[in-house]
């Protein structure tokens, strides 16, 4: 058994709090009835949804009726990109990044198939798109942008003001998926021009299965679902009521918590990342300053990524990696790859994503137990060439 | 995902690091994936006297050269040249299927060093 057990895999999936259990409790109990019933069953579930609803509007400073409920991120970024696409009679022209979850990225592929064109744009080697660039690849026809807010492997924020800015004067739509930021940062869709926007529970220390995507007023989505009619046909299907309900009060306490819990992070994560800094031949991946609160992400040289995590796990540290070899495909990242990242040098990252709960013992457990680690590696491996002495 | 035995020969690596006045060395890589091993042989009478890895990869890449190396150990050059990564796989106890094509290439160092261990001798 290891010394200590540390989650720092929150980019992946968060622990759901006690509270939000106990908000979720009664609908996985008594209250079952369909909110789309008749009777008191129903009624009486349906006036909680709609709570929920406002909950969650409330967080992101929207209108209740701009929120929609489905199962997650994928499902929101699929929404909000084959309904928007949907909602026209003739292909057009679609600008992304290049370092979108594959719930976009995937999404643009199939547009393409259907005939659309799609800008990939590239970022820097800090991960960041250029608001310039954007601005050159609009065309006439072009309808839709899609950036994320901030990026899962590296966690690099993105300008989405400026973006959001771009977008608007050229009358195009703007989505996000905001998937990593919300509750982390804030981001209110009106401030900032976005019209979609893509979240999910479970990175928010709520239920998995449950995710909401905003849609602005006056913007168009045909249903790519058919089927029972709910969530106003966008997303037909009987509710995930208690997800609905534990997702609005996870997203009320990050929202509540957030400056707090931000300022702990930014700290606890600065601290880990010029622990790991002191190591010999290693980077950090992604902006210094720009980033998620609770990411880090480096590559160390001459070791590959999945042998860091095992032994990290065997030591009782949970972290993830944009190595292929604990993805499951030959291929690096394509995040990494987009900073021009070699090879070696993206096969040998770990992501250590901090949330909720984590505190300066497990920062300083981490760092103590690194060192060896990356040492014993690197004496296996035949590149790495000790320094003298 | 790795067995108790994978874990172990990962994390207790056998006969690692370089074989000063090595008689052969053999080298292997997956290109797609990125992982490198080494292999240096001692051979004594046609006899297998010692052996060391160096290896770049993941978990399964480690466990399985540390596994051949044992296996390799004593044996003739023929015998060693019969080692093929299915067994190494085996002996360890089966490794993911997707280990199997990318990280599971201990033994083609193995033949690739006793190949430039016959040319050495033939020259």
């Amino acid at each position: 058994m290891a010394e200590r057990q540390v989650y720092m895999d929150h980019g992946a999936t968060t622990p759901m709090r006690e509270e939000v259990l106990e908000a979720m409790s009664p609908f996985l109990r008594g209250h079952y009835g369909n909110p789309s019933s008749l009777h008191s069953q129903g009624r009486l579930v349906r006036r909680e949804l709609e709570k929920a609803r406002e909950q969650i509007a409330e967080a992101l400073g929207v209108d209740k009726d701009e929120i929609y409920f489905t199962s997650g991120g994928t499902e929101s970024n699929n929404i909000a990109l084959h309904g928007v696409a949907a909602a026209r009679n003739v292909p057009g022209h679609i600008i992304t990044s290049s370092i979108e979850h594959h719930a976009v990225l995937d999404v643009c592929c199939e547009l393409e198939k259907n005939g659309h064109q799609v800008t990939y744009l590239s970022v820097d080697s800090y991960g960041r798109v250029d608001p310039e660039e954007l601005k050159r690849e609009i065309r006439p026809d072009t309808f839709f942008i899609s950036i994320m807010a901030a990026n899962n492997e590296i966690g690099t924020l993105q300008p989405l003001e400026e973006f959001g800015k771009i977008a608007a004067e050229s009358k195009i739509l703007f989505h996000t998926d905001a998937v990593q930021a919300v509750g982390q940062i804030p981001l209110e869709p009106g401030q900032l021009n976005i019209d979609l926007l893509s979240l999910s529970a479970h990175k928010l220390n709520g239920p998995k299965g449950i995710g909401a995507l905003y849609i602005r007023r006056g913007v168009t989505v045909s249903p790519v679902y058919q089927g029972g009619g709910q969530e106003k046909t966008i997303r037909p299907g009987t509710e995930n009521v208690p997800g609905i309900i534990g997702m609005a009060r996870a997203l009320e306490l990050a929202v509540s918590e957030m400056d707090q819990k931000r300022d702990m992070l930014t700290r606890l994560r600065d601290r880990l990342i010029s622990g790991l800094l002191k190591i010999d031949q290693v980077r950090l991946n992604g902006h210094p300053l720009e980033r998620l609160p609770g990411n880090v992400n480096v590559s160390f040289q001459h070791i590959e990524g999945e042998s860091i995590l095992l032994s990290l796990d065997l030591q009782g540290v949970a972290a993830s990696s944009g190595s292929a070899c604990s993805s499951g495909s030959a291929e690096p990242s394509h995040v990494l790859s987009a900073l021009g990242l070699d090879h070696h040098t993206a096969h040998g990252s770990i992501r250590f994503s901090l949330g909720r709960g984590n505190e300066q013992a497990d920062i300083d457990y981490v760092l103590k137990i690194m060192p060896a680690i990356i040492d014993k590696l690197r004496r296996i491996s035949p590149t790495y060439k000790p320094k003298a002495g | 995902m790795y067995n108790e035995k994978v874990v172990d020969h990962f994390s207790n690596p056998r006969n690692v690091g370089e074989l000063e006045n090595a008689d052969a060395i053999g080298e292997t890589g997956s290109f797609k994936c990125g992982d490198t091993m080494k292999i240096y042989l001692k051979v004594e009478e046609g006899i297998i006297k010692d052996v060391r890895f160096q290896t770049y990869g993941c978990g399964a890449a480690i466990a399985s050269s540390s596994m051949l190396t044992e296996m390799v150990k004593g044996k003739t050059l023929d015998q060693a040249l019969q080692i093929t990564n299915q067994d190494v796989a085996d002996e360890l106890g089966g490794l993911p299927p997707l280990k199997l094509h990318c990280s599971n290439l201990a033994a083609d160092a193995l033949h690739n060093a006793i190949e430039n261990y016959k040319k050495k001798q033939t020259a």
